[in-house]
């Protein structure tokens, strides 16, 4: 059997089915039990080392599996943090000892990871951050506030950034540590954002205390492990897998423009095609930078464009929806949960361009890093991070 | 042409400003947004007190006969704070159509009572399709023994949840007309809608047998296009103090919040998304007071003037709400903030009386295209 059988006929069997109105947990339980048997079927983390518990294939397998799951919503959307961002930096930076004792879990389901980066102070600046991290003996004690975490009500672990030296500039002071989510003294808090879900947190850390060993990376070096993460979250965001059931994608526009007798109109049809067109270009760009990881060349900072182009393409589904469905996108009868899909779809699309780095950092990045044009000045580069003028909130 | 406000006029923006600021904080927009009635009843009183339901009423139906501009500018202050009150269901809506249709006898019984505020009322055009009119086609009217009833429903009804009686443009053997039911009419169920906007009531109604009243007019249609295009630009007025109101608190923001060592403010690519927004606000306040005058002083000029101002308003507020959300940044995404607010009430009036390509479309028609 080919291997694009094997996991054709392997999906075909164990894909359990949407259960509408499912509970948190009952959909967590769920996801844990098909990433544990996606694990036992060779199938999950398929391009990671073979020793930490992944499949060590190529991306072009990733492409085969990504390409036969496309038939399916498969109910991982809660491991995106964890296998989309802390395993990968886990796996780049972590000592043999945190490999073996992470990935595997992580890839298994049966520990879910969240990122503890952004500060009410500290969002596209991350470096800012003012969590601190003391060193008290071998262990170290945290103090201080996160926030717009995503999933933090779920995760058994986080990745942290927090200051461990504030007489150096800020990117120097930082460590990235690996904190128990039920560890004494962390405290979450769920926060309501805009859909009126509350799929983010606040979290507080109090006097908590973290073994020597919680360091990822190395001590002060914790601006080199966020960068790295960065650069996983802006590939795995920009080239995640659109949802099957995303009232947002073409698919499904271009299905409710049929099914609201909208699809020869002119006007429709002609931006139904121009989402096409940008949803295509945006996912040959996506195959185009795994073929050449795959090559052995990773995309780094290019994966600002699949991120950027991600959130242009909602943007623009959100006025062929409007276009399509008229004053219907905005107002509908109780019980039709499509039109309530499209609504909170619609109201959720800002996420794109603010989480995981701002459209404007975005293009930022892509100038400075990727064109290698002029950095924009930084006045706090080389200021020690005791003097900087931070957090300011209106 | 009078494009700008008047001492009067002004006199007016400060004393609903000031009401709106006492009696409608963002904190009683949430109360009301949570509460089980979709409206701000001791609202709108206060509102109707200042006389402001009346402005385009004239003297002899108990109005102050103002005019669309001093409107314009009840409802842009109405906008900016996102006041629930049914100002454009009765005020707009209703008072237009009773006006258009002209019937003296029904402008005297309601024109006294929507001037006072008393009477709350809402006007019925759209079917399940939501395109202005389409109700003709959704409600059928029949005649039994010289009485009118109707069958079947209307929906995305503005306020048609505190309506006391509806105007409602339904079909006839001989083409649709106009009629008007009584919100305790039997065999009228009224329904909220969901809305993604939770700060403006939408209702579905349905009618069975429902009696009505049939009002006599020469072009049933003609009354529904007068009233769409000062429903286009009295909607785009209100559009205009929200997007106002999201130019202010970004701006404001953008000055204070600091990252990287510097208020967001110093970062090109934040200042010109201001700068922006202060463009569009600026064009969209000349669009919507040039509509204004022109219903008042130059009708024949209107069709175009209306069409004009929503297509300027519509994606002028949306875009600049998404941008007030994108410059807030994380906080802006969250509930607590207001930001979402303005969000989803641009989105919802960018679509209320057609998606964006429809109002071109309709500037075309009048342009003669
Ligand atoms: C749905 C969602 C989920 C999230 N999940 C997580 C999570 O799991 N973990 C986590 O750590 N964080 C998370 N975040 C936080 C997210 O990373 C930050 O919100 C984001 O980086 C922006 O930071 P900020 O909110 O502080 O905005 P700010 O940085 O204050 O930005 C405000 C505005 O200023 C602009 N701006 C800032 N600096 C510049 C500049 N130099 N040049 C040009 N423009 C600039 C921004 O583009 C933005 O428009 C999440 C956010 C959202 C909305």
């Amino acid at each position: 059997m080919s291997f694009r059988e094997t996991v054709r006929a392997w999906l075909a069997e164990n894909v359990p089915k949407t259960v509408e109105n499912a509970s948190a947990e009952e959909r967590i339980a769920t996801a844990k039990r098909f990433q544990a048997a996606l694990h036992d079927a060779g199938l999950a983390g398929l391009t990671w080392p073979a020793e930490y518990g992944g499949q060590g294939r190529t991306a072009a397998d990733q492409q085969v599996f990504d390409e036969e799951a496309a038939a399916y919503d498969l109910p991982t959307d809660v491991f995106m943090i964890s296998m989309g961002m802390c395993g990968p930096t886990i796996v780049d930076l972590g000592t043999h000892e945190q490999k073996a004792r992470y990935v595997r879990p992580l890839l298994r389901g049966e520990e879910i990871w969240c990122q503890l980066f952004s500060e009410p102070g500290a969002g596209s600046d991350v470096a800012s951050l003012q969590t601190r991290a003391v060193r008290d003996g071998e262990s170290w004690v945290v103090n201080g506030q996160k926030v717009w975490t995503s999933g933090a009500q779920h995760a058994d672990f986080g990745a942290l950034l927090a200051r461990t030296n504030p007489d150096v500039p800020k990117h120097k002071g930082i460590t990235m540590f690996i904190v128990d989510m039920h560890a004494p003294g962390v405290t979450v808090r769920p926060l309501k954002d805009m859909t009126g879900q509350a799929p983010f947190n606040e979290v507080f850390f109090d006097n908590v205390r973290l073994p020597a060993d919680a360091v990822l990376g190395e001590v002060d070096a914790g601006w080199f492990a966020a960068v790295t993460m960065l650069g996983h979250e802006r590939v795995s965001i920009g080239g995640s897998v659109r949802r099957r059931y995303d009232p947002l994608t073409y698919t499904n526009l271009a299905d409710l423009a049929r099914r609201l007798g909208r699809a020869r109109d002119p006007v429709v049809r002609t931006e139904l095609a121009g989402l096409y067109a940008a949803e295509r270009a945006l996912s040959l760009f996506n195959t185009r930078l795994r073929q050449e990881a795959d090559a052995g060349s990773p995309p780094g900072a290019r994966g600002s464009v699949a991120k950027l182009a991600g959130a242009e393409l909602l943007w623009r589904a959100v006025r062929v929806a409007g276009l399509i469905a008229g004053v219907r996108a905005a107002a509908w009868d109780e019980g039709d949960p499509a039109a309530e899909e499209l609504a909170i779809a619609i109201n959720a699309t800002p996420a794109s361009s603010i989480a995981g780095g701002t459209n404007q950092i975005q293009r930022g990045i892509i100038g400075e890093r990727v064109l290698g044009l002029p950095k924009e000045p930084q006045v706090d580069r080389d200021v020690p991070f005791r003097e900087l003028r931070v957090g300011t909130q209106a | 042409m009078e494009l700008v406000l008047d001492s009067e006029q002004r006199q007016l923006r400060e004393a609903v400003r000031e009401l709106l600021a006492d009696h409608c904080p963002p904190a009683r927009v949430r109360e009301i947004m949570g509460g089980d009635e979709g409206w701000d009843r001791a609202l709108w009183s206060r509102l109707a007190g200042l006389g402001v339901a009346g402005l385009v009423i004239p003297e002899e139906h108990g109005g102050s006969g103002a005019g669309h501009v001093e409107r314009c500018v009840v409802l842009e202050e109405l906008g900016r704070a996102l006041a629930p009150v049914p100002f454009l269901a009765s005020a707009v809506l209703a008072v237009d159509t009773v006006l258009a249709l002209g019937d003296a006898e029904l402008s005297a019984e309601l024109l006294p009572q929507l001037a006072t505020g008393e009477l709350v009322a809402a006007v019925a055009v759209a079917g399940d399709e939501g395109t202005w009119g389409s109700a003709a086609h959704s409600i059928a009217v029949t005649r039994r023994n010289g009485v009118f009833a109707l069958d079947g429903h209307a929906s995305f009804v503005v306020s048609g949840d505190a309506a006391h009686l509806v105007l409602v443009y339904a079909g006839t053997p001989d083409g649709p007309g106009w009629f008007v039911v009584s919100g305790e009419a039997a065999g009228l169920r009224t329904t909220r809608l969901r809305t993604l906007d939770p700060t403006r009531a939408l209702a579905r109604l349905d009618f069975a047998g429902t009696p009505a009243r049939a009002v006599a007019a020469a072009d049933p249609a003609a009354v529904l296009e007068a009233v769409r295009d000062r429903a286009a630009f009295a909607l785009a007025a209100e559009q205009l103090g929200g997007l106002d109101h999201v130019l202010e608190t970004t701006v404001d923001y953008a000055k204070v919040r600091v990252q990287f060592g510097r208020p967001i403010g110093s970062y090109q690519a934040v200042k010109h998304a201001c700068a922006d927004l202060y463009s569009t606000a600026e064009q969209a306040r000349s669009v919507v007071r040039h509509a204004a005058w022109t219903a008042d002083h130059d009708p024949g000029a209107l069709p175009v003037a209306a069409a004009l101002a929503q297509v300027v308003l519509g994606p002028g507020y949306f875009d600049s709400a998404a941008a007030g959300v994108q410059l807030h940044g994380g906080v802006g995404y969250t509930w607590e903030h207001d930001a979402h607010l303005y969000y989803k009430r641009a989105k919802t009036s960018e679509l209320l009386l057609g998606a964006p390509e429809e109002q071109r479309a309709r500037l075309a028609d009048r342009l003669a295209l």
